[in-house]
């Protein structure tokens, strides 16, 4: 029922006393109204701006958050008012729709915040009244469209390994992936201009030669263009046959226009030289050159715009049908009027109908020729309304067409404009985002330092080095804690991963690979084996605190690069030996160490260092993803031979600490 | 030769009538002349008509609702009906909103005929909150009173068995299709009968007043079922 009249149920059930005389059956009980309020008016607060309607309205659509007893989980006891905190322009219209029972649809708001706002309030979009809804779904699908560009755009940018024919497949549709494929795009663009030139050129009188009439270049120089024909035939070929193996679906390639006008463009050819010395069919021979000229077709891979006007002709068919048919329905009606009006005039050049369809056209089109013209007058006046009209008819469908390319123009605009924002816009992401990543390894290093403080019990200290985070930050900050702390392996033999900076990350690996010589004996720090060696960090000694781009100027020769290198709280349980694969003699029980560093520390993002594995691949969004999800290292990895540990092997309960 | 002269010469007068024509239509369009002495202008459609009702007093003493009920009936009212009247379609629109399985309209007419005390072809507030007020206040003489007239479609105050036959069909068109039992033809006819039999108590065949309510109020589930809407409001 529609509950836009449930004002008039008490209408219609006490008109129902007019049944009850001629009712043979008793009637059922009436439901009784227990609880009879009086319509009430319910004030709902939107962010700050007071709404009131009566209690009534809004019970009107029972099954929205307003109409259902939903909207009890937002009412203030203080103030006997029921709160939202969204946005008070758009729920305008949506209070509006309890009222009137339509919703409408505001043009100046954005349609995601709308649909959203919807979705809170728990109306279908279906309700929304016919006057807005067509603006609505327009709005709506653009969006959609626009959100579709850019998801293709990422799925072009996380590729899986691609084998050899999709690579080419891709270096032929988007050249701009390799420099090999951006190299034959231009070969090709190059070749189908000079063949389209070698075509036209071939027809132009060449001077003369001892023969008295003017040759064609075409058949003065026959050798060398057909030299050229050769040359350019064979790059179409080789492209095509390329093109063919390389399609993922060879039968719809071979069916897609671009293929078509591929082989049209080298079949004259190849016909030609089977035909040469046959006379009898040279003439159809000489029609099959005309086919050379679509290779000037080819041209529309490389020319976007191109493609934009063929696929505008495409979507605007429907208009240009009618543009074709109103055009033939006029010049059938002119041409005969005009074969009657001048039939009496004599050398008149409107011989029939037909004939009388040239003039209709070219005076249609404003052409004026001048080659047909009326004689009498009645052919005059009528010849004039002719192009009056002409003019009339062809101007009316040009804006659909016009406005049609225009849009599909603006819309690929729009996605070439995306394209570029984006490598900005996702280079401040990552920045962002590391950023946040950062203010975790550092606030984690404040923790840990903290504790460390605590040991060492020096109040001032500690005080400095607490720098206020937000209460949500530090929060968070302690769940990724816990989620490191998680992942430990079983045994507890320190393989608590990680988060670690991508920048860090990709050093790391490079390391791993390049440090893959055993012999490098005192270098542990990272190994190739699958030691879990996330939990060893390298120790900077006896060095000043890190500045952010201080290089190692520690005495083992390690490949360091830039590193930033940190000592870090290591606790170890367990007693097997550390297989940190840190310096750990270093800094073993190096309250001393700490404590020098850790006075007066500056604090500076400074990253902690894990080498991580090659063998472990975690992937490739190093940026503050989820840890590592690495199997946990086989049980038989304490005992990894290969470790060499140059720890002192008091081995349990190894503290290390770590300085800023 | 010379049928081709007359052929030229008379394609020559059509051609200057048709020019001549088009150029009168044009300048009639752009207005600068007109043809006929009242000039064309837009026809000013008269606005939908607006109703305002009496004041509250008044219909307060007219009719047996209190103030608040009166506000609430006409707030209901006026959202509906923002003119202030309603006219046939409205009401039958409304009603037949009730009844999504059936055919309303038919008994919507009847109904519209029975609010629509001063039978002006609309209903206003007055005419909806007086009928209410009967249906829902009134006396039990009162409502048999209302029914009876519902019935009696011509109002000559005798109730035939075609005008009952009428009501009846309209009242189990409301039924619609999908019953189960599957309503025959005559189902509404037969109704009628036992209808007649019962009321018509000197077999004339119509049913007046008093036949009507004298049967009606001897009748213990007619009683019963007028006092079933008391609460409603």
């Amino acid at each position: 029922m529609a509950t836009g009249v449930a004002a008039w149920l008490p209408f219609a059930r006490a008109a129902a006393i007019g049944w009850m005389p001629v009712a043979n059956c008793p009637m059922p009980v009436a439901p009784r109204d227990n609880h009879k309020r009086q319509d009430e008016l319910i004030i709902l607060n939107v962010s700050g701006r007071r709404f009131q309607t009566w209690r009534n309205t809004l019970d009107r659509y029972p099954d929205t958050l307003l109409g259902s007893s939903e909207k009890d989980f937002f009412y203030n006891e203080e103030t006997k008012e029921y709160f939202f905190d969204r946005d008070p322009d758009a729920f305008r219209s949506i209070l509006n729709f309890y009222r009137t029972g339509k919703l409408h649809y505001p043009r100046h708001e954005c349609i995601s915040a709308y649909d959203e706002e919807l979705t809170f309030f728990g109306i279908i979009p279906e309700v929304i009244g016919d006057c807005c809804y067509e603006e609505y779904k327009d709005r709506k699908r653009e969006n959609l469209e626009r959100l579709q560009d850019d998801q293709e755009e990422n799925k072009d940018m996380k590729l899986p390994k691609l084998n050899f024919r999709e690579t080419i497949w891709r270096a032929f549709e988007n050249p701009h992936t390799s420099t090999m494929a951006l190299v034959f795009y231009y070969v090709t663009g190059f070749f189908i201009a000079i063949s389209v030139i070698t075509n036209v050129v071939e027809t132009v009188p060449c001077g003369s030669t001892t023969n008295q009439k003017d040759m064609p270049c075409g058949e003065r120089y026959t050798v060398a263009f057909f030299c050229i024909d050769t040359a350019c035939v064979m790059i179409f070929t080789v492209e095509y046959l390329m093109r063919l193996f390389a399609a993922p679906s060879r039968y719809r390639f071979m069916r897609s226009v671009m293929s078509i006008i591929d082989v049209m463009a080298i079949l004259p050819y190849y016909i030609g030289l089977v035909m040469t010395n046959n006379e009898d069919v040279s003439g159809a021979f000489v029609t099959l050159r005309v086919f050379r000229v679509f290779r000037i077709f080819k041209f529309s891979r490389h020319s976007q715009g191109l493609r934009i006007l063929g696929y505008t002709l495409k979507s605007c068919a429907s208009e240009l049908g009618f543009l074709l048919f109103s055009l033939t329905m006029a010049i059938i009606i002119f041409a005969t009027v005009m074969f009657y009006a001048e039939k009496g005039s004599s050398s008149s050049k409107f011989t029939s109908i037909p004939a009388s369809f040239w003039y209709t056209i070219v005076t249609m089109t404003t052409l004026g020729y001048g080659d047909m013209v009326p004689k009498t007058i009645a052919g005059k006046i009528f010849g004039s309304i002719c192009s009056l009209s002409g003019v009339l008819v062809i101007a009316l469908p040009v804006p659909v067409i016009v406005s049609n390319f225009s849009r599909i123009y603006h819309q690929n605009q729009r996605a070439d404009k995306r394209r570029a924002q984006k490598k900005a816009r996702l280079a401040r992401i990552r920045i962002v985002k590391s950023g946040s990543a950062n203010a975790f390894l550092q606030s984690k290093r404040n923790g840990l330092l903290n504790e460390l403080l605590e040991l060492t019990g020096t109040e001032e200290d500690e005080q400095k080095l607490i720098k206020s985070t937000s209460l949500l930050e530090s929060q968070h900050h302690h769940l990724l804690h816990c989620l490191e702390k998680t992942t430990c392996y079983p045994v507890c033999s320190l393989q608590a991963h990680e988060f670690v900076d991508e920048q860090m990350y990709k050093q790391n690996r490079l390391e791993t690979a390049l440090q893959n010589d055993p012999s490098r004996s005192p270098s542990i720090c990272s190994h190739d084996s699958s030691v879990g060696t996330c939990c060893s960090h390298r120790v900077k000694r006896n060095a000043a605190l890190p500045s952010v781009s201080v290089p190692s100027t520690h005495p083992i020769p390690m490949h360091q690069g830039p590193l930033q290198e940190l000592r870090a709280i290591h606790i170890q349980c367990g007693d097997l030996p550390s297989h940190t694969t840190s310096r750990s003699n270093l800094n073993l029980k190096t309250d001393d160490s700490g404590r020098i560093n850790c006075r007066g520390a500056q604090i500076t993002t400074a990253i902690i260092c894990l080498p991580t594995p090659s063998a472990l691949t975690p992937d490739g969004d190093g940026l503050h993803g989820p840890p590592q999800q690495r199997p946990p290292p086989p049980l038989g990895h304490p005992a990894a031979p290969s470790i060499q540990t140059t720890t002192s092997s008091a081995g349990t309960n190894i503290i290390k600490v770590s300085a800023l | 030769m010379l049928s081709a002269i007359w052929e030229a010469e008379g394609l020559q007068t059509v051609g200057i009538v048709v020019l001549v024509c088009a150029s009168i239509k044009l300048l009639h369009i752009l207005g600068l002349i007109s043809f006929s002495e009242d000039s064309v202008e837009d026809e000013l459609e008269l606005s939908a008509v607006r109703h305002r009702p009496e004041g509250l007093e008044q219909l307060e003493a007219q009719t047996r609702f209190s103030r608040k009920e009166l506000q609430i009936l006409y707030r209901g009212f006026k959202t509906e009906c923002p003119s202030g009247i309603v006219n046939e379609d409205t009401f039958k629109d409304i009603y037949s909103q009730f009844f999504p399985q059936g055919d309303a309209s038919t008994y919507a007419h009847f109904l519209f005929n029975a609010f629509d005390t001063d039978h002006n072809g609309s209903v206003s507030f007055e005419d909806f909150v007086m009928g209410l007020s009967i249906l829902l206040r009134g006396t039990v003489q009162e409502k048999l009173n209302w029914a009876f007239n519902l019935y009696d479609i011509n109002k000559d105050g005798y109730i035939t068995k075609e005008e009952m036959l009428d009501i009846m069909k309209a009242i189990y068109d409301m039924m619609g299709k999908c019953t189960y039992p599957v309503l025959k033809e005559e189902t509404p006819r037969q109704h009628v009968e036992v209808f007649f039999q019962k009321m018509d108590k000197n077999k004339d065949g119509v049913v007046t007043i008093d036949e009507f309510i004298d049967c009606c109020q001897n009748d213990e589930n007619i009683m019963r079922s007028m006092h079933l809407f008391e609460n409603v409001l």
